[in-house]
């Protein structure tokens, strides 16, 4: 009996610990979930390592990263009342989106709060991380675009410095093109085709300092005269190599994210390229002697040179998410903390996104990567502009354009004109039908 | 009796009636997903007949090429191979299984492979044609090879068809062709006064389910235009710059309707293109079936 008893004891006094045990595990670390839309070799492995640090020096919480999102799954998480904590997307032109629905929280009473001034980020990702006034993203590292050259190819060309000039680099350009007997393209000096690689017009407007709207928010292309410029200047050396034979040689190079990318091969001898290149070519091709540069700019606008266009990663915190707090701190991390940004920007070669961390000690120098960190922070970089149809805008000019260089608009004039009229058209449609808000 | 239809009631309700109030109603609004959806009247109508720059391009695209041209080619191909297959005598079983064999292809599988066979520098149908001196097409690099190139890929994915005539010209009762040949009637006679009524319904079933495929033609359009724009490593991964590529030569009418739905995230909109698309493959289906009385061989009398 007594024995019973004692079983009993112990039995409840098991029974008990179990339950305070319980109670411990539910009060201990909170599990924040942060979605990135990085997938690819190093660059998702060094996200969680980092995060992982943060885990470690934070006891209550453990971040639970999750890689290769995109941002219909953001949008459908959203609506299905499953939101991550945090997302965070490569498509900043989908910000208006995110911030004009609510989707993604208002983060300015929080940066307030803890006097966080959004002018620690520079202009331009200070820019593509709100919509119309309303803050509900911040930078998360940046992309910015330049000239990649084989000094190589070059010295044996005889030629001793990067383009400045468009009119330098179409030169170098005919200079450095091989052509096979047939008359086909074996190696180009510089491709310029719209839709090919990192070519966009919005990327390229920069080098003429090429304007998008009016005060109204109106397309100005017709009237802004650089467009037209650009447009002509392309299309000439698009005709130079020949529209098909250039067609054909694309069809025929490598995937752009792999090691047998057209420039990492020896297959073009100049080539516009994203900042992140640089990373790719010290784990593919380590052996590459090239060089990195600004774009050549227009010969009436040479005091741009050294500008770029910028656009980058862009966080937030979704809606409906139950730690708020949290979050804010760990977002608060990610885009404000030096180390963090300039560890980052290391793994993985992109811009750190504030205008300390750019200055940050921690950034291991790299001759080809600073060239980026200078155009980053030269004052005539631009973005494109956030409007309400989101990434459909750029998609449109960059249709538009690659229609002209098929030779499939006759009159450009006119066709920038319509095309100024439909872009102004899709943002009222994207607003609501025409019933601006 | 309700029970025994509660299944079916209740599938019909779920997966296909409030889709379609819903979508009807949303083609009415304003709707970015995340949002509540915003009444706007005929706006997202008026916005597509009048302003949207791709809308004419995808219905041309889709109309003329995907059921204009492609129907016709797919039935009469379908239709040759069969009746070759049909006649046949040794190795029936062989012949059957390599003609249908492409149509178990999935269609992304069938695609990529596709492209990769066509690519203008690298691929063997240029390089064969190299060898011969003869300069290859850009295929699906090129807006005026693209449609056709897709046209090549659908006919060579024609065994379910192929099958469904085959099984129906073998149908075709043996007494007739021999009053017929005692007549006097020759091979051709006999196709077009025998085989040809007797199987109309076939006709008629083809016809209908090419033209509504046709009209949701997605897939093959999708995968092509990202891989041959060189943008997509994976089919999953195609970006929203290369949907039609090249030069909205591949841009349907359902790329058009997925891509501002999914990456313009204008979900009115695109309910508004879906209620079109509903209400165009209705019309034709109807007209298409209320002509068929005319041609197809009617055996029980009406």
């Amino acid at each position: 009996m007594r024995r019973i008893a004692a079983a009993m004891v112990l039995a409840g006094a098991v029974a008990v610990a179990a339950l305070l045990a319980g109670a411990a595990r539910s009060s201990s670390p909170t599990k924040l979930t942060i979605w990135v839309g990085w997938s690819a070799g190093n660059e998702l492995t060094s996200f969680k390592a980092l995060a992982a640090e943060y885990d470690r020096a934070h006891p209550d919480i453990t971040v639970n990263v999750v890689g290769g999102i995109t941002d219909d799954k953001i949008v459908a998480a959203i609506r299905s009342g499953n939101a991550p904590d945090i997302a965070s997307s490569f498509n900043s032109y989908n910000v208006g989106n995110y911030c004009g629905s609510g989707g993604w929280i208002d983060l300015a009473p929080l940066m307030a709060k803890d006097h966080i001034s959004a002018s620690i980020f520079p202009p331009a990702p200070r820019y593509y991380t709100q919509y119309a006034g309303k803050r509900c993203a911040l930078p998360l590292l940046a992309d910015d675009y330049g000239l990649y050259y084989n000094k190589t190819m070059f010295k044996a060309a005889g030629i001793t410095h990067p383009p400045r000039t468009l009119d330098e680099l179409t030169a170098f350009a005919k200079k450095l093109t091989i052509r096979n007997k047939d008359g086909s393209l074996k190696r180009v000096g510089f491709d310029p085709f719209i839709g090919f690689y990192e070519n966009t017009p919005e990327r390229w407007i920069v080098a003429f300092g090429g304007k998008w709207n009016d005060a109204k928010g109106h397309a100005i292309l017709a009237k802004n005269a650089a467009w037209t410029k650009w447009a002509n200047w392309q299309k000439s050396l698009i005709d130079w190599y020949g529209y098909k034979n250039l067609v054909r040689f694309q069809a025929g190079l490598g995937d752009e994210f792999s090691a047998s990318q057209a420039f990492e091969a020896g297959k073009l001898a100049m080539n516009f390229d994203g900042e992140w290149r640089v990373s790719f070519i010290k784990h593919e091709h380590p052996t590459l002697s090239y060089g990195t540069a600004p774009m050549a700019v227009d010969a009436a606008n040479t005091n741009n040179y050294g500008a770029g266009y910028i656009n980058g990663t862009i966080i937030g915190i979704p809606r409906g998410g139950h730690h708020l707090a949290q979050s804010w701190a760990l977002v608060k991390y990610l885009t404000t903390n030096s180390h963090f940004l300039a560890q980052f920007s290391n793994d993985i070669r992109n811009v750190p996104t504030t205008t300390a961390s750019l200055k940050s000690p921690e950034i291991k120098p790299d001759a080809h990567f600073a060239t980026f960190l200078q155009i980053f922070g030269d004052p005539h970089s631009t973005t494109s502009p956030i409007m309400a149809s989101g990434a459909a805008y750029t998609n449109l000019v960059q249709s538009f354009f690659q229609k002209w260089q098929a030779g499939q608009v006759g009159n450009l004039p006119s066709g920038l004109a319509k095309l100024d009229s439909q872009l102004d058209a899709q943002v009222a449609q994207a607003k609501g039908g025409g019933s601006v808000p | 009796m309700l029970l025994l239809m509660s299944p079916w009631i209740i599938g019909f309700s779920v997966f296909f009636g409030y889709p379609l109030v819903m979508s009807a109603y949303l083609s009415l609004n304003h709707y970015d997903l995340l949002s509540s959806p915003r009444w706007v009247g005929l706006a997202n109508y008026r916005y597509m007949f009048h302003d949207d720059p791709q809308f004419w391009t995808a219905v041309k695209n889709t109309v003329i090429w995907m059921v204009g041209i492609a129907v016709p080619l797919q039935v009469l191909f379908a239709f040759g191979v069969a009746v070759m297959v049909a006649r046949v005598r040794s190795g029936a079983g062989v012949f059957r299984t390599i003609f249908y064999l492409p149509a178990l292809a999935p269609p992304v599988a069938a695609t990529l492979g596709f492209v990769y066979i066509f690519n203008p520098a690298t691929g063997p149908v240029n390089n064969g044609l190299a060898k011969l001196g003869i300069q290859g097409p850009l295929w699906f690099n090129d807006p005026s090879w693209s449609k056709p190139s897709l046209i090549l890929l659908s006919l060579w994915g024609i065994g379910n068809t192929m099958v469904i005539f085959l099984a129906a010209v073998l149908d075709v009762p043996q007494h007739l062709y021999e009053s017929a040949e005692l007549d006097g009637a020759g091979p051709w006679q006999r196709m077009r006064w025998v085989t040809l009524p007797t199987i109309s319904p076939v006709i008629l079933f083809a016809v209908v389910l090419g033209v509504i495929q046709g009209l949701q033609y997605f897939t093959q359009a999708f995968v092509a235009a990202g891989v041959a724009n060189g943008q997509a490593t994976q089919a999953a991964d195609v970006s929203s710059a290369s949907l039609g590529y090249p030069l909205d030569s591949t841009l349907f009418y359902p790329v058009l309707l997925y891509q501002w739905g999914f990456s313009n995230f204008q979900m009115g909109y695109a309910s508004a293109l879906a209620m079109l698309l509903l209400a165009v493959s209705f019309a034709v289906t109807m007209v298409i079936v209320l002509n068929s009385r005319r041609w197809v061989h009617q055996t029980v009398p009406r």
